[in-house]
């Protein structure tokens, strides 16, 4: 099991962000998190991250306690893709990359094939902040190829993607789940894709149901 | 922590070269600051040069106060702040990085305003040249204590105004310390124990942000 929550609760300046969340993710699985705005779709992902800690309740990630755990050290094994935008504005999309390869220690050399993956090879020495929306939705995907994070959180992916991006995401979420990554994906609406088998999670009020 | 300052601090030195932010943003607002403060102190009073070095340490502190600001801003950014969290990046690492960036910048910005002294607020050149050694030491104590309030009040309500108010405190015994020594350079006195001063601030703030910084960035 990648992911185990028993009524986790997670509370910031005295408001519930998840009020007892019940759930479990089975290792390379694909699961989406929809929900309205403000059910809690960002805050289960960041919490599932260890970018947020938890308030009460028990759970743990990739086998790193939420709790007790080391929190630094479960983050390097996941990957996480805001709906901002991922890296450093006056740095070339080259320049971001190697620079989370080097943090890492990841072969420099993964630069190349993730930005050529992505289909951004023709933008590789361009600055982010010179990148439209969509192709900085696609660089955040290079950035987590080249990281291979074991637990991929995509909060929103397919904001900002045309059509061709849409299809491109889904056929690279195929290969990551082929890889034995596990994914969990926010949206407003269900995955369009049919061949990838998704299990639905729908957030209500800071709580999950699953579907 | 060696290899992840080292990339820290070339990112942030790599990003400054490509913004510019420091060439065309910050040393123009410093130079025109002694500017003013030449004109403020008229022709008659700056020829003494007696308040020249409080000047001098005066405009490096806003200086360094919007280079403190922007340098931890760089971390702040919408969404780059989790994507980085993610890298697990040792906090002694960053602490380091970041410094040793904001300190070259600091250099760079205090040569160009000494330069402005010289020329705005009429400070002998060689006692300025002089005073060169215990500027880019105060400097360097300025940028590592710089880093951890930077770090300290990044993730408040408006970390651009409570900077000053956190920093104040702490910078005042190290702007005396510049102050005096640079006054010592040019007038003649003692040197040592402002210089001691400076160097065990820069020691305690190192050491402290080493331990610390995770702790900041956690909070």
């Amino acid at each position: 099991m990648v992911v185990r929550l028993v009524n986790a609760v997670v509370m910031s300046r005295g408001f519930p962000l998840l009020s007892g969340v019940d759930l479990e993710i089975e290792r390379a699985s694909l699961n989406v998190v929809t929900g309205a705005n403000g059910a809690g779709k960002t805050s289960l992902l960041r919490l599932l991250g260890g970018l947020d800690s938890l308030t009460s309740g028990e759970g743990s990630v990739v086998g790193v306690d939420l709790l007790d755990g080391d929190l630094r050290s479960l983050r390097r094994r996941v990957g996480w893709l805001g709906h901002e935008g991922s890296f450093y504005a006056d740095l070339s999309v080259r320049e971001n990359l190697v620079f989370a390869a080097r943090a890492l220690g990841r072969p420099v050399d993964d630069v190349a094939s993730a930005v050529e993956r992505v289909g951004l090879t023709h933008r590789i020495d361009t600055t982010t902040k010179q990148l439209s929306a969509g192709q900085r939705r696609r660089l955040g995907l290079a950035w987590l190829l080249v990281r291979r994070p074991e637990l991929w959180l995509l909060d929103e992916p397919y904001a900002s993607l045309d059509d061709a991006g849409r299809e491109f995401f889904d056929h690279l979420l195929g290969d990551v789940l082929a890889g034995g990554a596990t994914v969990v994906v926010s949206a407003h609406d269900p995955l369009r894709s049919s061949d990838l088998a998704p299990r639905n999670l729908q957030m209500v009020g800071g709580r999950v149901r699953v579907s | 922590m060696t290899r992840i300052a080292w990339l820290v601090a070339t990112k942030d030195l790599r990003i400054e070269a490509r913004s510019r932010v420091l060439l065309w943003q910050v040393l123009p607002f410093g130079v025109i600051a002694l500017l003013l403060s030449g004109l403020a102190l008229g022709p008659t009073q700056v020829g003494n040069s007696t308040a020249g070095p409080g000047l001098f340490y005066l405009v490096t502190l806003f200086v360094t106060l919007l280079m403190i600001n922007r340098s931890q801003a760089l971390e702040n950014a919408p969404g780059t702040k989790a994507s980085v969290a993610t890298l697990g990046l040792d906090p002694a690492g960053v602490f380091l990085g970041k410094a040793l960036a904001l300190t070259l910048e600091l250099w760079i910005t205090g040569l160009v305003l000494l330069g402005g002294s010289v020329l705005f607020l009429h400070i002998a050149l060689i006692g300025t040249l002089q005073a060169v050694p215990s500027i880019l030491v105060t400097l360097t104590t300025l940028a590592v204590a710089g880093t951890l309030y930077g770090a300290l009040t990044r993730g408040g309500d408006g970390p651009a105004t409570l900077l000053p108010v956190v920093t104040l405190p702490a910078f005042a015994p190290l702007l005396i310390a510049g102050e005096r020594s640079f006054s010592a350079a040019l007038h003649g006195g003692a040197l040592w124990e402002w210089w001691v001063i400076v160097v065990v601030a820069l020691v305690a703030y190192t050491a402290v942000g080493i331990l610390l910084y995770g702790v900041l960035e956690e909070s």
